[in-house]
């Protein structure tokens, strides 16, 4: 039986057991205004025989449904004669996914032979017996669960507390995903990043100069040694970064001035939305904007004052992506603005300051620590785009401060490193993880001391 | 006396400098307003002129007999064997007589797409009747023939340097005199999935894998991120512990997407076995990707509805639980759904992390089921304008309107749920 079909079995057994809690609830009271009082509203009776229905059986479909494979694979690993199995971890996981495709009807990447063709039967026969085990025991389980629920029932039985219980507890459990998805990201890149340093020596990822994440596939090859020097990556990235800090801050900054000081409401009402249609775009969009109009654009510019521009430069993808970050700014810039109490403001004006002046020498000294975790909080953002400059910036790992010409970034590399196939426990591969270990230590670290910063000057001020 | 009056000389002397410092701030802050502004005009035109052609394709008039000899030889017709392209070439030839020579009737070939012989195929398929009949067709021409008659394709230009020979531009020509060439509405770019040829390729794969995606990230994003924020806002002890979450839910929002992807790749693919390319690890790593926006909104929507509310149903003896679940998630509900619409819209337009799950593979079919193999829209476009072909250019274009149009209409939806929904207390 389909898994999808069994868990829409158990909840139609879900619903039915409400439906007979809740009658007995009110037949053992003998009726609504009868009898003894029911110590609950007689739904609550209905739902907990459901929850004791539904959750012991479809906890046990996770568990099974997560064990099966693994347990099936060991059982027809161990079927398999002698000379199969004495293969190295590596060819036996081939063989395996192999089987696996076999007894699937997919293609198979070697020859089909006799023992093949037994491990595949027996996997499928081991995975049609398992499910209908599964179904078999999940069933009865349902049916037990809510049958002892059911019989519990009693007018004292404090059933509302029971399910509250339950449902806070499912509330603590979503809220805890959170959580759940911090430890996954960190565990997932961390273990992989260590199996990487395990081959590649931090310093030399740290401080390398060379960065050609081509490995040998035999080892009398030449020139592919392979060299995971990280610097190149890192000067690239904060090269685009710069640029597009360059051309956000100030853009954003004055944005934010204009609209919150200058502007009629008619022209910030029209500009503030049109603004926040620019941070909407999605990213890959920004990227082939990037990569087919401003980078010819700025080639030919280039070219016409006799400049050498690489067509993939650092400067197209660096260029957008600080457009793309203006409203970011702007808007951390302007709750930043707003937070300065007004008193400040209207004493500045009241002396005589021009508008400019109680600008510059007073609102954006009192509003700098905001704007600065804002400005902190649109780098982590720049540090981490990446279709942008997959799209336009280039693979070559140039150590240069140039801006015409092509750089590479952290976030390009593990694309190129993990798109396509390969091997998972290459240094190639693991490299990536190593990449994304540092992108995501680095974005931390900018995102909590931003935070803190945008959010601790805001409450001052209040 | 003599010190006030130079301290307003003074100022005067610097009043006009001081004035046209001012009026410098306001330009600047005019020119950078109009940065963004402009930007956005410059993109949504180039866009529109790129994109807009590729609603349009070109079609040829062709008389293609179906002869009996040639798609059913030995008296029995099999549609997936007979020799559907020889027809169309024979029905080419007849048109154009002039080429004769193999290299000649070569180039006379790539006028036509490949697609024409698979709908010639599908005709015959359901109307086996016709063979033996000569048929009056409108079928695709090649992406060449498209992109010339869309004049993207210069004629004056040199000859080796373009694509189309000297010989195929006078054909087109002659072809055009004779009224066998027509625009049409470019419905393949609709029905289709992904192709090798630009006149046969469409988003429809991707549309349906960015479908099946979202429809796994709102069922377990919504319920999940909705539990969160009420525990979050109504339950949660003032504890170390839900301070944790709050900061951690803060960051998780600023965390690069493509971390997400290498989670998704660590753990759903290689750890748990879930399938590569599949739309339901797409929808998982989005799910995870959308929660801390739909925690942080519903968050916020609770926080708006009045203590009042909560005080009344608990003074007419409401369990905390009936309160939140009767009173309280009602009232927030539209400020919940408007988080959930803007997640999505989130979710639609983001594909760094999908590149890290396998779902960047070039797919054909239309993925039919979430364990499918599916690709999904803004992949789609990377794929597109990796692609060196000019035609693939207008189709990333006009794919970028259609996914700028279902995020147009999402943000809509949510501007008009506030509206609507929104209660002043």
């Amino acid at each position: 039986m389909q898994s999808a079909t069994l868990i829409l079995l158990l909840a139609f057994m879900a619903v039915v057991s409400f439906y007979f809690g809740r009658r007995r609830s009110l037949a053992i009271v003998g009726g609504p205004s009868h009898g003894p009082v029911l110590h609950s509203l007689p739904g609550y009776y209905g739902y907990y025989v459901a929850i004791w229905c539904a959750l012991p059986a479809l906890a046990l479909l996770a568990v099974w449904l997560f064990a099966e494979p693994r347990i099936i694979v060991a059982l027809v690993v161990n079927e398999l004669p002698e000379s199969y199995r004495s293969l190295s971890a590596g060819e036996l996981n081939l063989l395996i996914n192999n089987i696996q495709n076999l007894a699937s009807g997919d293609v198979v990447s070697s020859d089909i032979d006799r023992p093949l063709q037994d491990a595949a039967a027996s996997f499928n026969g081991y995975i049609e017996k398992s499910r209908q085990l599964l179904a078999a025991i999940s069933i009865s389980l349902a049916g037990l669960g809510g049958a002892l629920a059911w019989r519990r029932i009693r007018p004292e039985l404090r059933a509302r507390n029971r399910v509250e219980q339950v449902i806070r507890w499912m509330l603590i459990a979503a809220s805890s995903i959170a959580i759940l998805t911090t430890v996954g990201i960190v565990l997932s890149v961390l273990f992989e990043a260590i199996r990487f340093f395990q081959k590649v020596p931090l310093t030399e990822f740290l401080f390398g100069l060379n960065w050609s994440p081509q490995t040998a596939i035999r080892a009398d090859q030449v020139g592919s040694s392979g060299s995971f020097g990280a610097v190149p990556l890192f000067t690239g990235t904060l090269l685009i970064t710069g640029i597009a800090m360059f051309v956000a801050v100030p853009v954003g900054l004055m944005t934010a001035i204009y609209l919150a000081e200058y502007s009629s409401r008619r022209i910030r009402g029209i500009a503030k939305p049109l603004l926040e249609v620019l941070a909407g775009i999605p990213t890959v969009v920004y990227g082939f904007f990037a990569a087919l109009t401003v980078a010819p654009w700025i080639r030919n510019a280039g070219e016409s004052v006799g400049l050498t521009v690489a067509s993939e430069s650092a400067l197209a993808a660096g260029l957008v992506m600080g457009i793309m970050i203006i409203p970011l700014v702007s808007s951390l810039a302007d709750d930043a603005i707003n937070a300065v109490p007004s008193a400040m403001r209207d004493g500045a004006l009241g002396l005589g300051s021009t508008r400019s002046e109680t600008m510059t020498k007073v609102i954006l000294p009192a509003a700098l620590p905001g704007i600065v975790g804002g400005v902190l909080l649109a780098v982590s953002r720049a540090i981490g785009e990446t279709m942008i400059v997959v799209m336009a910036a280039g693979l070559a790992a140039n150590l240069t401060a140039n801006p015409f010409a092509a750089v590479t970034t952290v976030t390009v590399q593990i694309v190129t490193l993990l798109v396509g196939d390969q091997e998972f426990d290459s240094a190639k591969t693991l490299a990536a993880f190593a990449l994304g270990l540092m992108l995501f230590v680095v974005t931390l670290c900018l995102n909590v001391i931003g935070l803190s910063v945008v959010r601790k000057y805001r409450e001052q001020y209040d | 006396m003599s010190t006030e009056r130079t301290t307003l000389e003074r100022v005067e002397a610097g009043l006009a400098r001081r004035r046209r410092k001012e009026l410098l701030f306001k330009l600047t802050g005019m020119f950078a307003t109009a940065i963004g502004v402009v930007f956005l005009g410059v993109f949504f035109t180039t866009l529109i002129v790129k994109g807009s052609s590729a609603f349009q394709q070109t079609f040829l008039k062709l008389d293609i007999e179906l002869s009996e000899a040639v798609l059913a030889p030995d008296g029995e017709l099999d549609v997936r064997y007979a020799d559907f392209d020889g027809l169309v070439r024979t029905a080419l030839r007849a048109q154009l007589p002039e080429a004769t020579s193999r290299v000649d009737r070569r180039a006379l070939y790539r006028l036509v797409s490949v697609g024409a012989s698979y709908q010639l195929r599908d005709l015959v398929a359901t109307n086996p009747e016709l063979v033996g009949t000569t048929q009056t067709l409108w079928v695709p021409a090649s992406s060449n023939v498209d992109m010339f008659i869309k004049g993207d394709i210069d004629a004056e230009a040199d000859e080796a340097l373009r694509p189309l020979s000297d010989q195929q531009i006078s054909w087109i020509r002659s072809l055009d005199e004779a009224g066998r060439i027509d625009m049409r509405f470019n419905s393949a770019l609709f029905s289709n999935g992904d192709s090798r040829e630009p006149e046969l390729a469409g988003i429809k794969g991707a549309v349906m894998g960015s479908f099946y995606m979202l429809l796994v990230t709102i069922t377990l994003s919504f319920p999940i991120g909705v539990a969160a924020a009420i525990y979050l806002e109504e339950f949660a002890p003032k504890s170390r512990w839900s301070d944790l979450i709050e900061v951690n839910i803060n960051n998780l929002a600023a965390v690069p997407s493509i971390v997400f992807g290498l989670l998704g790749l660590a753990v759903f693919i290689n750890w748990m076995g879930l399938p590569r390319s599949a739309a339901l690890v797409g929808g998982l790593v989005l799910t995870l990707l959308t929660l801390p926006v739909i925690i942080i909104a519903s968050r916020a929507a609770i926080k708006a509805v009045p203590p009042s509310i909560r005080e009344a149903a608990l003074g007419l003896g409401a369990s905390k639980m009936q309160v939140v679940f009767h009173h309280v998630l009602p009232l927030a509900m539209p400020g919940m759904l408007t988080g959930a619409i803007i997640g999505m819209s989130r979710a639609l337009g983001e594909s760094a992390p999908l590149l890290m799950i396998g779902m960047v593979a070039f797919i054909v079919d239309v993925p039919g089921g979430f364990t499918d193999p599916a690709t999904a829209l803004p992949v789609q476009i990377y794929l597109w304008a990796d692609s060196p072909e000019r035609a693939f250019t207008e189709r990333t274009s006009a794919a970028i309107i259609v996914l700028l149009g279902f995020l147009l209409v999402m943000n809509f939806a949510a501007v008009i749920l506030r509206k609507r929904m929104e209660r002043k207390w």
